[in-house]
C-alpha cells in the first residue's frame, strides 16, 4: 500500500494524462474507481437477489416440478458453459497481470480470448434456447410439458404449470444473464481497442481491473445458476 | 453574449454560471453544480405536472358524487400522481438537486467522484420522464403506483410495460446517484474532514445512497418480472398459473419501504444543518444524529411487510414485522428529540430556513407517530387502505420530505443562485405551505379513522365525508399557492436580488468557506478541515483580540 502511494505520488507530480482533474493524484483515481465497481457489483448481487429469491420460494413449493423440470435442461451444455465461464476467469486474471507488467501482447491476447470464451458461452446457450423451444418449453401458449415423471416418485407426473414457472425463472434468470455478458463483452471490446493502441500501462490500467471486476461478477453467477438450474434433480 | 467592461465596475469574477455560455455548456457540462441545476428545472416540471393531478383528484372528491371525471380516468389521474411525485420528484428532489450541489461542496472535493457518471444519471433521468409524459399522455396507467399484481400482469389493458421501463430508468439513475454519493465520501474528503467532522447532511446521504443502492435494483428486476409476464405470458406472479401474487408484494415492498427513508432522510439531513444554523449551537448529540441515519437505513429494510398485514400473510411474519416496524421509531425520535435538545437555550433565528425546519419537526413528528398506529396489528386492520393512510404518508413525504427540500432550497439558495431571495415573501410562504398542508392533510386522519377508502372517486353513499372533504380540497388549493410563491420569488431574485455574501448566515460547513455562487472547481486551494463540525460557539465567540478587564 505504501508503494502504491509513493508510485501515485510521482505521478500525480508528472500530471499523468489520464489523471482528471477532480482527483488529487493517481491513487485516489484508482481508489475511486474500482470502489465504484464494487458498489456497483453490490447492486447488481441485490438484482439477481430478488430472482434467486423468488427461485427459493417455488423451488420450496414445487419441489418435485422443479427436479423434473431442471431434468429436461441438458446438463453437459451446462457444464461445458461453467467450463468455458472459468476459463474466461483465469485468462481475465492474466489479462490484469499482463497489465500491470507492461506485456501489452500478452494483455491483447488473453482479453481476445476472454471474449471468444463469452462468445463460446453464448453460442452454446443459443443452441440451449433452441432445444428448449423445439420442446416446447419456452414458457406462453405452446407450452408443454405433459407426462414428464417426477424423480423419484414412480407414477407421478409434473404440474405442466408448476414446471412452467421453473421455466420462466429459467429464461428470466438465464436471459438476464446473458445480458450481462452481452454487455461484458461490450466492455471487452473496448478494452481490446485500448490495449492494441498500447493505451494501458502499469501505472494506468484501472479498466483492465474494474472491467475484470465486472466479468469475475457475471461468472460468479452463473456459478450459483447452474447447480439450481441444471443440478438439482440428477441423480439416476 | 458580449460583456462590455466599464472602466470603473470590478471585471466580473468568474462562478460555475458565468464560466461558459450556450445551451450545450449545460447539456453536456460535468460540473455537479450544473447539473444539480438541471435537475432542479427537471424536477420542478415534474412536481407541477404531479401537482395538476392532485389538484384533479381534490377536486373530484369536493362532492360526493363521482361529476368530474369518470372512473377509470380518477384511476388514472391518482396512479400518475403516485408514480410522479415518487419516482420523478421526491426520490430525486434533495439527493440529484441539493446533494448533487452540496456534498463535494461540504467535503471540500472539486466535484463527485464520476462526474460523466453524474450527467449519464440526469439523461437516464429525462429519458424516463420523456417516457412516462409519453406513456400519460397516451392513456397513463390505472393500477395505482404500487402495480400489485396480477391486476397489472392480467387484468389493467392500461400501459405498464412502459411506464414500469420508465421506472426502471429512473431507477438506475437514482442508483448511480448513489454510487457516485457513496464513493465520493469515502474517497474525495478534504485532509482533516474525518467521518466525525463530517456535516449531518452528508451522513444522511450516506444513508440514503445505500437505500438507493440496495434497494432500488429489488424493484428493477421486480418490474422486469412483471413485464415479462405481461408481454410474455410468464406465470411468476399470476395465480392462475400457481404463481404467487403475494411474492410480488413482497419484492415490491422490499424496495418501495426502504424508499420512504430515501425521501426523508436527506430532508434529516437538511433540518440537521437548519437547526443547528440557527440555532447558533452545535447539534446536540451529534454522533446519535449521524448513526441514526445509518440506523434508520438498516432498519428500513427490515419492516417492508407492514405494507401487507391484510395480503394474507403469516401471523407470525406480521407480529415480527410489526415490531420490527416500531423499532424504526427509535433512530427517528432520537434524531427529533436531538433536534429539540439543539433548540433548547440555543440563540433562535426565525428566517424562513428555520421556519421550515420547525413546519418540519411538527409535521414529521405526527406523521411518525400515526406510522405507529399503522405498525399495530389491530388498528392497521381497521384503517388499512383509509384515507388514514393517505394522510399518514402525506405526513410524511410532503409535510417531511417537501418541507426539508423547500427549507433546504431557501437555506442554500444564496449559495445556488448568488442571490438573496426576499425573506419577508419566503416567511409567508412558509406559513402558507404549513397552514395549507395541514389544512390538506389533517382532514384526511379524521376521513380514514371514520372510514373512507382511499381510491374512491365516489362517496355519494357517504355524504358526511363532504365536509372533511371540502377543506381538505381547499387546503389543497391554499398549498398550491403555498408551493407557487417560492418559485416566483426564486426566479425573481435570480435577477433582481440583492447579491449574496458568501457566507449569507453565518454559517458553519465548509460549502460557506467558498465564494457565492461558487467557482466552477469550487475552492480556489483544497480545503484543510481543522474544526468540528457545526463548531458555532467559536463562530459567534467574540474576536479574540478583545482585552477582558481583569477583577470583574
Amino acid at each position: 500500500m505504501a508503494d502504491s502511494t509513493l508510485v501515485g505520488l510521482q505521478h500525480g507530480e508528472e500530471h499523468h494524462p489520464e489523471l482528471l482533474h477532480h482527483f488529487a493524484e493517481p491513487q485516489q483515481q484508482r481508489d475511486a474507481a474500482s470502489l465504484g465497481m464494487w458498489v456497483f457489483l453490490a447492486t447488481e448481487v441485490m438484482f439477481f437477489g430478488g430472482l434467486f429469491c423468488a427461485y427459493l420460494v417455488y423451488r420450496r413449493w414445487y419441489f418435485g416440478d422443479f427436479g423434473a423440470a431442471s431434468k429436461s435442461i441438458d446438463a453437459t451444455l451446462g457444464a461445458t458453459n461453467t467450463a468455458v465461464l472459468i476459463c474466461s476467469s483465469l485468462t481475465v486474471v492474466l489479462a490484469v497481470w499482463a497489465a500491470q507488467t507492461a506485456r501489452r501482447m500478452l494483455l491483447v491476447v488473453m482479453l481476445g480470448i476472454t471474449m471468444i470464451l463469452g462468445l463460446a458461452f453464448l453460442g452454446i446457450k443459443a443452441i440451449e434456447y433452441k432445444d428448449k423451444f423445439e420442446e416446447h418449453h419456452v414458457p406462453g401458449a405452446s407450452f408443454s410439458f405433459e407426462n414428464v415423471p417426477i424423480p423419484g416418485h414412480p407414477g407421478q407426473f409434473a404440474n405442466p404449470r408448476h414446471a412452467q414457472i421453473f421455466f420462466s425463472l429459467y429464461f428470466v434468470m438465464t436471459g438476464l444473464h446473458a445480458l450481462h455478458m452481452i454487455i461484458g463483452l461490450g466492455i471487452f471490446s473496448w478494452l481490446f481497442t485500448m490495449a492494441w493502441k498500447g493505451r494501458f500501462t502499469p501505472e494506468w490500467h484501472t479498466p483492465v481491473e474494474i472491467g475484470g471486476l465486472y466479468w469475475h461478477f457475471v461468472d460468479i453467477v452463473w456459478i450459483y445458476l447452474f447447480p439450481l438450474l441444471y443440478l438439482i434433480d440428477r441423480h439416476p | 453574449m458580449s460583456m462590455p467592461i466599464a472602466t470603473t465596475q470590478p471585471v466580473e469574477r468568474e462562478t460555475y454560471l458565468n464560466a461558459k455560455y450556450g445551451v450545450w455548456s449545460w447539456l453536456l457540462t460535468t460540473d455537479h453544480k450544473r447539473i444539480a441545476l438541471l435537475y432542479l428545472i427537471s424536477i420542478t416540471f415534474f412536481f407541477f405536472i404531479g401537482g395538476f393531478f392532485a389538484l384533479l383528484i381534490r377536486l373530484e372528491l369536493l362532492t360526493p358524487a363521482g361529476d368530474l371525471v369518470q372512473a377509470d380516468t380518477y384511476n388514472k389521474l391518482f396512479t400518475m400522481h403516485g408514480m410522479v411525485m415518487i419516482f420523478f420528484f421526491l426520490i430525486p428532489s434533495i439527493p440529484a438537486v441539493l446533494g448533487n450541489f452540496l456534498v463535494p461542496l461540504m467535503i471540500g472535493a472539486k466535484d463527485l467522484a464520476f462526474p460523466r457518471i453524474n450527467l449519464l444519471s440526469w439523461y437516464l433521468y429525462i429519458i424516463a420522464g420523456l417516457m412516462m409524459l409519453h406513456c400519460m399522455l397516451t392513456g397513463g396507467v390505472d393500477t395505482g403506483w404500487t402495480f400489485y399484481a396480477p391486476l397489472s400482469t392480467n387484468f389493467t389493458n392500461t400501459k405498464i410495460v412502459e411506464a414500469g421501463l420508465a421506472i426502471f430508468i429512473s431507477g438506475f439513475s437514482s442508483i448511480l446517484t448513489g454510487l457516485n454519493f457513496v464513493v465520493t465520501i469515502h474517497r474525495m474528503r478534504a485532509p482533516g474532514l474525518t467521518w466525525s467532522r463530517l456535516p449531518l447532511f452528508i451522513w444522511a446521504h450516506y444513508a440514503t445512497s445505500i437505500i438507493q443502492l440496495l434497494g432500488t435494483p429489488v424493484v428493477a428486476v421486480t418490474i422486469v418480472l412483471v413485464a415479462a409476464e405481461r408481454a410474455l405470458h410468464l406465470g411468476i406472479f399470476d395465480p392462475k398459473l400457481g404463481g404467487d401474487p403475494v411474492l410480488f408484494q413482497h419484492l415490491f415492498w422490499f424496495y418501495s419501504h426502504p424508499a420512504v427513508y430515501i425521501m426523508i432522510l436527506p430532508s434529516m439531513g437538511v433540518i440537521s444543518e437548519v437547526i443547528a444554523c440557527f440555532s447558533r449551537k452545535r447539534i446536540f448529540g451529534y454522533h446519535f444524529v449521524a448513526f441514526s441515519s445509518i440506523a434508520i437505513a438498516v432498519f428500513g429494510f427490515l419492516v417492508w411487510a407492514h405494507h401487507m398485514f391484510v395480503a394474507g400473510i403469516s401471523v407470525y411474519a406480521a407480529l415480527v414485522f410489526s415490531f420490527l416496524s416500531y423499532a424504526v421509531a427509535v433512530p427517528s425520535a432520537i434524531k427529533v428529540f436531538n433536534w429539540t435538545a439543539t433548540l433548547y437555550k440555543g440563540s433562535i433565528h426565525y428566517d424562513a430556513p428555520m421556519l421550515y425546519a420547525f413546519g418540519f419537526l411538527g409535521l414529521f413528528s405526527v406523521g411518525g407517530l400515526t406510522g405507529l398506529f399503522l405498525a399495530a396489528l389491530g388498528i392497521n386492520v381497521h384503517v388499512t387502505d383509509t384515507y388514514f393512510v393517505v394522510a399518514h404518508f402525506h405526513y410524511i413525504m410532503v409535510g417531511g420530505a417537501l418541507m426539508g427540500y423547500l427549507g433546504g432550497l431557501h437555506f442554500w439558495w444564496p449559495k445556488i443562485s448568488g442571490r438573496l431571495y426576499p425573506e419577508g415573501w419566503a416567511r409567508l410562504a412558509a406559513l402558507v405551505v404549513f397552514i395549507g398542508f395541514n389544512l390538506t392533510f389533517f382532514p384526511q386522519f379524521l376521513l380514514g379513522y371514520m372510514g373512507m377508502p382511499r381510491r374512491y372517486y365516489d362517496y355519494s353513499h357517504m355524504p358526511e365525508f363532504q365536509i372533511l372533504n371540502v377543506l381538505s380540497t381547499a387546503g389543497a388549493t391554499v398549498l398550491g399557492v403555498g408551493y407557487l410563491l417560492p418559485m416566483v420569488y426564486f426566479l425573481w431574485s435570480m435577477r433582481y436580488g440583492k447579491p449574496a455574501p458568501d457566507n449569507p448566515w453565518n454559517a458553519a460547513g465548509l460549502e460557506w468557506k467558498t465564494a457565492s455562487p461558487p467557482p466552477t472547481f469550487n475552492f480556489d486551494e483544497e480545503p484543510v478541515v481543522t474544526w468540528e463540525a457545526y463548531n458555532y460557539e467559536e463562530l459567534d465567540a467574540p474576536p479574540r483580540t478583545q482585552e477582558v478587564p481583569v477583577g470583574r
